[in-house]
C-alpha cells in the first residue's frame, strides 16, 4: 500500500509529497495493487472490457458519490441518497408505464431529489439539527414513498430507456461502454471544475474547514451549506435515473444499504470525514477500488458475496487509520 | 400569569410529555379503529392481547436503545448495533445446531455465553477506535456496520440457520408468570441499567463525559475508559436483543436479523429527550420511545399499510420531534416567550399525523 508509481509523485522524492495528497495516492496506489494481482490471477482479468464493466456496473454509484463528497466536504452526511436513488427509479418507472412522454419524465425525476435534498439542507442549517437524523428521516421517507408508489417492481419498457440502457459505445475491436458511464464522466467533470475552480467550490471547503472561521469572513455558509445538500440530491437523483437505465426497472427494495457504500468510497478516496480536505477525483478512485473488490470476488468464484463486505470494512478501517495518522484531521 | 397557565406551561415543556401524548393519541386512535385493541385476555395460564403483543416485540429494541441512550449521552453514536444483533444471534444459533440436544439447557447457556463473548470483544473493537485511536463514532461503528453484515452471513455460511431447541425459543416467546419472558429480561436489564447509573455516580461521570470529554478528564474523570466500556456495554445489550430477534423465528438470518434495528434505536432515543450532542439522558423516555415506535409499527401493520410504508410515518414522526426539540425551531416558533405558547403551536402536528 505505500509504493507508488513514478507517473504519481513526478519526479519528486517521497517526502516532498503534499500530506493532503497522500490519503489519494495510497488509494491509487491500492487501485493498481489490487488491478496488478487481478491481472497476475485470472487472465480474462487483463481484458480492457472488464475495467470498462466495472464502470458500467458503477456508474450510478460514482454519481452518487460525488454528490456525497460535496456533502462530506463540509463536514456533513447525507443518508437519503440509498432511498433518492431508488425513489428517482420508482418514479421514473411508474411515470413510464402511466404514459408520460420521456423528457418530461426525465425533467420531474430530476427535481425530485433536489427538492428533497434543498429541504433537508433548509432544516438542519436553519434549524440547526444534525445532518445525521435530518437526512435519517430523509431515507425514511424516501424509501416509504418507494413502497407507496408500488409494492412491486415496475419493468420499463419505454423505448428511450432501453435505447438508453443498450446503446454501446466502444471501439472496433469490441470493447464498449454505455451511455451511462458518459454522463457519469460528465457529472465527475462538472463536480470537479466546481469544487477546484468556482466560489461554491472554494465555500465548500472553507465551512468544512471551519465554519465559523468561514461564517466570520462573510462566506455565505447558510446558501452553500443548503447548496450542498441540494447537489447531492440532484446526484442522487442522476444516479437513479441510471440505476433505471442499467436494470430497465423501478423496485422499492433496490439500493438498500448504498449509502453506507458511498460513504466508504468516499472515505476511501481520501476525503477527510470532519470535512475541509478531498478531491472528487479520490471518489472516482474509491468507487473504483470498490467495484473492482467486487470483480476481483467474482472472478475469483469460490469467495461468497459477504467477503464484499467484510474488505470494504477493512479498507474503510485501514483508510480511516491513515487519515489519523497523517493528523490531517482537525481536533 | 395565573398558577394555572405556570403549571402547564411546566406540564408542556417537560421532556417526555409529547412522546406521552403521542403514545396515548396512538392507542385511542387503534381503540376506536379497532375496538378489541386493548382487550386483553387469559388463554392457557398466559396473557395475550395486542397491548402484550406490543411489549413483547418492543423488548430488542428496548435493549437496544438502553445501550443506545448510554452511547448518545457520551456525544457518541453506535451505528453497529444492527451488525452486532445479527453476530451474537448467529453464533448461538451455530452453536446449538451443532449439538446432539438442541434441547439440552447447557448447551444453550454455553451458546449465550459465546454470543454475548464475541459482542463484547466487538464492542470493545468499537470502543478502542472511538476511544483508543480517536475515530469519530460515526465512522468507527460504520465499519462495523458494514463489515459486521459479512461476518454475520460468513458465520451462518450466507444460509438461515434453522433450530429446534425449546430453551433457547423460550428467550422469544417463553412465558413467566403469565408475561412473556422477554419483557422481563428487557426489564431486568433495564433495572439493572438505572441502578448503575442512578444511584451511582457512573451516570453523572457520562453525562460529564458527554458534555466535555477534556474537561472530565482534566477534572479526574478517565473519559477513554468511561466511553470504552459504554460500547462495550452497547454491544452487550445488542447481543441479548440479538438472541431474542433470533428466537423469536428459531432462525439465524445473517442479512436480515436487525436490520434497521440501529435507526428505530436512535429514533427511540432522540424521542426520549436524550440529545443527539450527547451530554444528558433519559433512561425512561428512551423506553418510552421505543414503545412509541413499536405502538407505531404494530398500528401500521393493523391497518393493513405495507411494513415499508411504515418508514414514511417514522420519518415524520422523526422530523417533528427533532424540530420540537430543536432549540432554533423553539425560538423561531415563540421568540419572546419561553416555552408555554410555543410547545402547544407544534403540538398540534403530532396529534394530527399519527392517526393518518
Amino acid at each position: 500500500m505505500t509504493t507508488t508509481t513514478p507517473s504519481q509523485i513526478s519526479g519528486r522524492p517521497w517526502w516532498r509529497i503534499p500530506q493532503r495528497h497522500v490519503p489519494v495516492l495510497a488509494t491509487g496506489a491500492l487501485l493498481l495493487v489490487m488491478y496488478a494481482v487481478g491481472v497476475s490471477q485470472y487472465r480474462a482479468f487483463s481484458n480492457v472490457q472488464v475495467i470498462f464493466n466495472v464502470f458500467i456496473d458503477n456508474g450510478f454509484m460514482l454519481v452518487v458519490a460525488v454528490g456525497m463528497t460535496f456533502v462530506i466536504l463540509t463536514g456533513g452526511i447525507d443518508l437519503s441518497v440509498g432511498s433518492v436513488v431508488a425513489m428517482t427509479a420508482m418514479v421514473c418507472a411508474s411515470l413510464l408505464q402511466a404514459g408520460v412522454p420521456a423528457p418530461l419524465v426525465l425533467v420531474i425525476a430530476l427535481l425530485i431529489g433536489p427538492t428533497l435534498g434543498f429541504l433537508m439542507g433548509a432544516v438542519i442549517h436553519f434549524f440547526e439539527i444534525q445532518p445525521f437524523i435530518v437526512t435519517l428521516a430523509g431515507m425514511f421517507f424516501a424509501r416509504g414513498m418507494c413502497t407507496l408508489i408500488s409494492k412491486s417492481s415496475i419493468p420499463i419498457t419505454d423505448p428511450f430507456w432501453t435505447d438508453a440502457a443498450q446503446q454501446r459505445i466502444g471501439d472496433p475491436k469490441g470493447n464498449f461502454v454505455s451511455i451511462s458511464v458518459l454522463i457519469a464522466f460528465a457529472v465527475v467533470v462538472v463536480a470537479a471544475y466546481v469544487l477546484a475552480y468556482t466560489r461554491l467550490g472554494r465555500n465548500t471547503y472553507a465551512i468544512g474547514g471551519n465554519p465559523q472561521s468561514a461564517l466570520l469572513m462573510g462566506l455565505p455558509v447558510a446558501k452553500t451549506r443548503i447548496a450542498v445538500y441540494t447537489i447531492s440530491g440532484l446526484c442522487a437523483a442522476i444516479g437513479g435515473i441510471l440505476l433505471s437505465f442499467y436494470t430497465l426497472s423501478g423496485a422499492p427494495l433496490i439500493a438498500v444499504g448504498m449509502e453506507l457504500d458511498v460513504i466508504a468510497a468516499v472515505v476511501i478516496g481520501g476525503t477527510v470525514l470532519t470535512g475541509g480536505s478531498g478531491y472528487v477525483f479520490g471518489t472516482v478512485l474509491g468507487v473504483l477500488v470498490l467495484g473492482v473488490i467486487q470483480t476481483l470476488i467474482t472472478f475469483d468464484g469460490s469467495l461468497n458475496s459477504w467477503w464484499t463486505k467484510i474488505v470494504i470494512g477493512g479498507l474503510l478501517f485501514a483508510f480511516i487509520l491513515l487519515q489519523r495518522l497523517i493528523g490531517i484531521r482537525k481536533k | 400569569m395565573s398558577t394555572w397557565t405556570v403549571r402547564r406551561a411546566a406540564l408542556t415543556g417537560h421532556a417526555l410529555f409529547w412522546p406521552i401524548v403521542a403514545l396515548v393519541a396512538l392507542v385511542v386512535a387503534n381503540t376506536i379503529y379497532r375496538p378489541g385493541f386493548l382487550a386483553v385476555e387469559m388463554k392457557d395460564g398466559h396473557l395475550y392481547g395486542s397491548l402484550v403483543d406490543i411489549l413483547r416485540l418492543s423488548a430488542p429494541l428496548i435493549l437496544v436503545a438502553l445501550g443506545m441512550t448510554l452511547v448518545i449521552a457520551t456525544g457518541g453514536i453506535d451505528l453497529s448495533v444492527g451488525s452486532m444483533c445479527a453476530i451474537s444471534g448467529a453464533v448461538a444459533c451455530l452453536y446449538i445446531s451443532k449439538q446432539p440436544d438442541q434441547n439440552a439447557v447447557g448447551g444453550v447457556l454455553v451458546s449465550l455465553v459465546l454470543g454475548v463473548g464475541l459482542a463484547l470483544v466487538l464492542g470493545a473493537w468499537n470502543g478502542a477506535l472511538v476511544a483508543v485511536i480517536g475515530i469519530q463514532p460515526i465512522i468507527a461503528t460504520l465499519i462495523l456496520m458494514v463489515a459486521g453484515r459479512g461476518l454475520a452471513q460468513l458465520i451462518t455460511e450466507g444460509q438461515i440457520i434453522t433450530i429446534n431447541s425449546d430453551p433457547y425459543k423460550a428467550i422469544g416467546v417463553g412465558h413467566l408468570l403469565t408475561l412473556p419472558l422477554s419483557i422481563f429480561i428487557a426489564a431486568a436489564v433495564t433495572l439493572l441499567i438505572m441502578l448503575v447509573t442512578r444511584r451511582t455516580a457512573l451516570g453523572l461521570i457520562i453525562e460529564s463525559v458527554g458534555g466535555n470529554a477534556e474537561a472530565s478528564r482534566l477534572a479526574g474523570i478517565r473519559s477513554g475508559r468511561i466511553m470504552f466500556l459504554i460500547y462495550v456495554i452497547s454491544a452487550g445489550c445488542a447481543a441479548i436483543a440479538g438472541f431474542m430477534i433470533t428466537a423469536n423465528v428459531s432462525s439465524a438470518d445473517g442479512n436480515a436479523a436487525g436490520q434497521w434495528i440501529e435507526l428505530d434505536a436512535i429514533l427511540a432515543v432522540v424521542i426520549g429527550g436524550t440529545s443527539l450532542a450527547g451530554g444528558r439522558f433519559s433512561l425512561g423516555g428512551t423506553i418510552l420511545g421505543a414503545l412509541l415506535i413499536q405502538t407505531l409499527t404494530t398500528t401500521v401493520y393493523a391497518m393493513n399499510i405495507s411494513p415499508q410504508t411504515s418508514l414514511l410515518f417514522k420519518a415524520i414522526v422523526v422530523i417533528i420531534v427533532c424540530l420540537i426539540q430543536a432549540p432554533a425551531f423553539r425560538a423561531r416558533i415563540a421568540p419572546r416567550r419561553p416555552a408555554g405558547p410555543a410547545a402547544p403551536a407544534v403540538a398540534d402536528q403530532p396529534k394530527e399525523q399519527v392517526p393518518a
